[in-house]
């Protein structure tokens, strides 16, 4: 399935990402009501050392450590995306102790927020990908693709 | 076809029924529940309190689980033993239930002293179980006056959960600092300021040495007077049913990386189990959420003829107070055991990283905001520190530290 990847080569450590995903996250329509002068709570974070930069964003795991650990039964993976039900959520961040990407963080009010691919907000795909402006960030598919042989022994692309 | 049978309805249950699910659909599964609801997160019972949750909120899963996963659950029936050479549970009310495997996933229970006077205290507690959510919040009032025995992590959070209920709260223990299992001293004494400032009290090193009606003698010989008594000295692991089936026990049943106990068809998982902490090899009783899911996954995989291995037990707590955070995990050892440490303290946050023999093994994080999976993945999969730019992740949890190769796999490839 499509996920978000990242090309770190590329990226220029500009920090539009964490604004962008912020912005899509906020549930408003202007960017500038949304973010000016407030502190953001971006579901991605840019990391560096003296070398390169590169965004980190939940990487939806085959098998997510957050979703067995947390103590609220409050993650899930719903069609292959990793999800947060800030309702049953108490912030006690043992998804924090345990993902070893470092890819959650609490919102302003302690409650978990985590990347969903945008799917969920009315962005409809990751608002962090379409902002980049050097495709240091990337949405699409990486998996391999699986095939069937047919009866008549012909290669069937069955999707990933 | 397999018959599993899993004495328990917690957290490790569940997991271990969606373990057996995963490999096999067709064996019955029964479910033997002590308490009358559907497994609810047994960790959140300070937070209904505290009104930050509520019962509905509380199940760890969705109306259909047992349903969609073909399991019977059978409340309020308590597994009095094992026939195992009739292979049969017995319950307390003398029912039966045939069995192929049995996943023991039976919890643990306060531990109470055996306090001189304690039959004359009229309102007494424990805190372990929703009912005891349900009957603290019946007992108490704006005007009570609370006193909890035991600073752990049961005791300080009923206090939290209980601070803006009553008129106030003291918390005693016999130990010198609150957390002691978590935290040492001066962390201890950060967290101890934090509750101090939010309203709770302390008397450390001194605990009850008899009760007379709403009065405690400590130690000290000091008098408390209270309306309200929570008794959270500690837990035992629930190993009798196990002990008396044959299984070998010590703090709790033992297992081993495939959550065998010592008795063929017969497996363990979660508070009540005893297995190994790889920080320090020795075997543990992890009495936290995260291991009793992992352990009890791992059992139902086993079970239904699947091979799945749970070998990264560790002790991990993320527990916090009014807002304080403390993040904790594995083992501190310290420069007489070889160990070394490097700390970064300011006012309000102290960090404790523990390294040994080119290993982190254990972390103390309090009053920070940091990313301490990325050290707490650094244990669990004991990655070499030469592996890493420790110099930079020893100050901040960053991907940055990791080499080229390993954050492209991180992030440039398919989980």
């Amino acid at each position: 399935m499509k996920r978000v990847y990242v090309n770190e080569e590329w990226c220029l450590g500009c920090h539009l990402c964490e604004y962008n995903c912020a912005f899509a996250n906020s549930g408003m329509d202007d960017m500038a009501e949304a973010l000016k002068g407030k502190k953001i709570f971006p579901r991605i974070h840019v990391e560096e050392n003296d070398r390169i930069t590169f965004a980190v964003s939940c990487r939806h795991c085959e098998d997510p450590i957050c979703v067995k650990s947390c103590i609220a039964g409050a993650i899930s993976k719903r069609d292959g995306v990793v999800c947060v039900d800030q309702d049953k959520c108490v912030g006690c961040l043992t998804c924090v102790l345990v993902c070893p990407y470092g890819a959650l963080a609490p919102n302003e009010n302690g409650i978990m927020q985590k990347c969903e691919l945008c799917l969920t907000n009315s962005f409809g795909e990751p608002a962090c990908v379409s902002g980049c402006p050097n495709n240091a960030i990337v949405y699409e598919s990486r998996d391999e693709v699986q095939t069937e042989v047919d009866p008549d022994g012909r290669t069937l692309y069955v999707g990933d | 076809m397999k018959r599993y049978v899993i004495i328990g309805n917690g957290v490790a249950a569940a997991a271990c029924i969606e373990g057996i699910r995963s490999v096999d659909p067709q064996g019955t599964l029964t479910v033997l529940s002590e308490e009358p609801y559907e497994v609810y997160c047994r960790p959140l019972i300070s937070y209904y309190l505290e009104g930050k949750t509520d019962a509905e909120k509380m199940k760890y899963r969705g109306a259909d689980f047992y349903q969609e996963n073909g399991a019977k659950v059978l409340y309020e029936e308590k597994a009095a033993s094992i026939d195992t050479e009739r292979k049969r549970i017995v319950t307390e009310k003398g029912n039966e239930i045939a069995y192929t495997d049995i996943c023991i996933a039976a919890g643990s229970s306060p531990f109470v002293p055996p306090f001189e006077g304690l039959e004359t205290v009229p309102e007494k507690y424990s805190f372990m179980t929703l009912d005891d959510a349900y009957a603290l919040e019946k007992a108490v009032s704006e005007e009570s006056r609370v006193l909890i025995i035991g600073a752990g992590l049961i005791g300080l959070k009923c206090a939290e959960g209980l601070k803006e209920r009553v008129k106030e709260i003291t918390v005693c223990d016999l130990a010198e600092r609150v957390l002691s299992s978590i935290l040492d001293t001066e962390c201890a004494a950060l967290m101890q300021e934090h509750l101090e400032n939010n309203g709770i009290s302390f008397l450390l090193g001194d605990s009850a040495k008899s009760f007379s009606g709403n009065k405690a003698i400590m130690n000290s010989g000091k008098e408390v007077e209270f309306d309200v008594l929570v008794l959270a000295v500690g837990v035992r692991a629930n190993t009798q049913i196990a002990k008396e089936a044959g299984c070998e026990v010590n703090r709790g049943i033992l297992i081993n990386d495939r959550m065998q106990t010592s008795m063929e068809h017969i497996y363990a998982a979660g508070d009540c189990a005893e297995g190994t902490d790889i920080t320090s090899g020795e075997h543990k009783v992890l009495a936290i959420l995260p291991n009793a899911y992992m352990q009890g996954y791992c059992a139902g995989v086993n079970m239904a003829g699947g091979q799945a291995v749970f070998d990264k037990g560790i002790p991990m707590n993320s527990i916090g107070f009014f807002g304080f955070h403390a993040m904790t995990a594995g083992s501190y050892y310290t420069e007489a055991d070889g160990g070394r440490m490097y700390e970064e303290k300011t006012e309000n946050s102290i960090k404790r990283l523990f390294t040994k023999d080119g290993f982190l093994t254990g972390f103390i994080l309090i009053g920070r905001e940091e990313r301490a999976g990325i050290y707490t993945s650094m244990i669990r999969e004991k990655i070499p520190l030469a592996e890493v730019d420790f110099d930079l992740l020893k100050r901040a949890a960053t991907n940055a530290a990791f080499t080229e190769e390993k954050r492209k796999g991180a992030f440039s490839a398919v989980h």
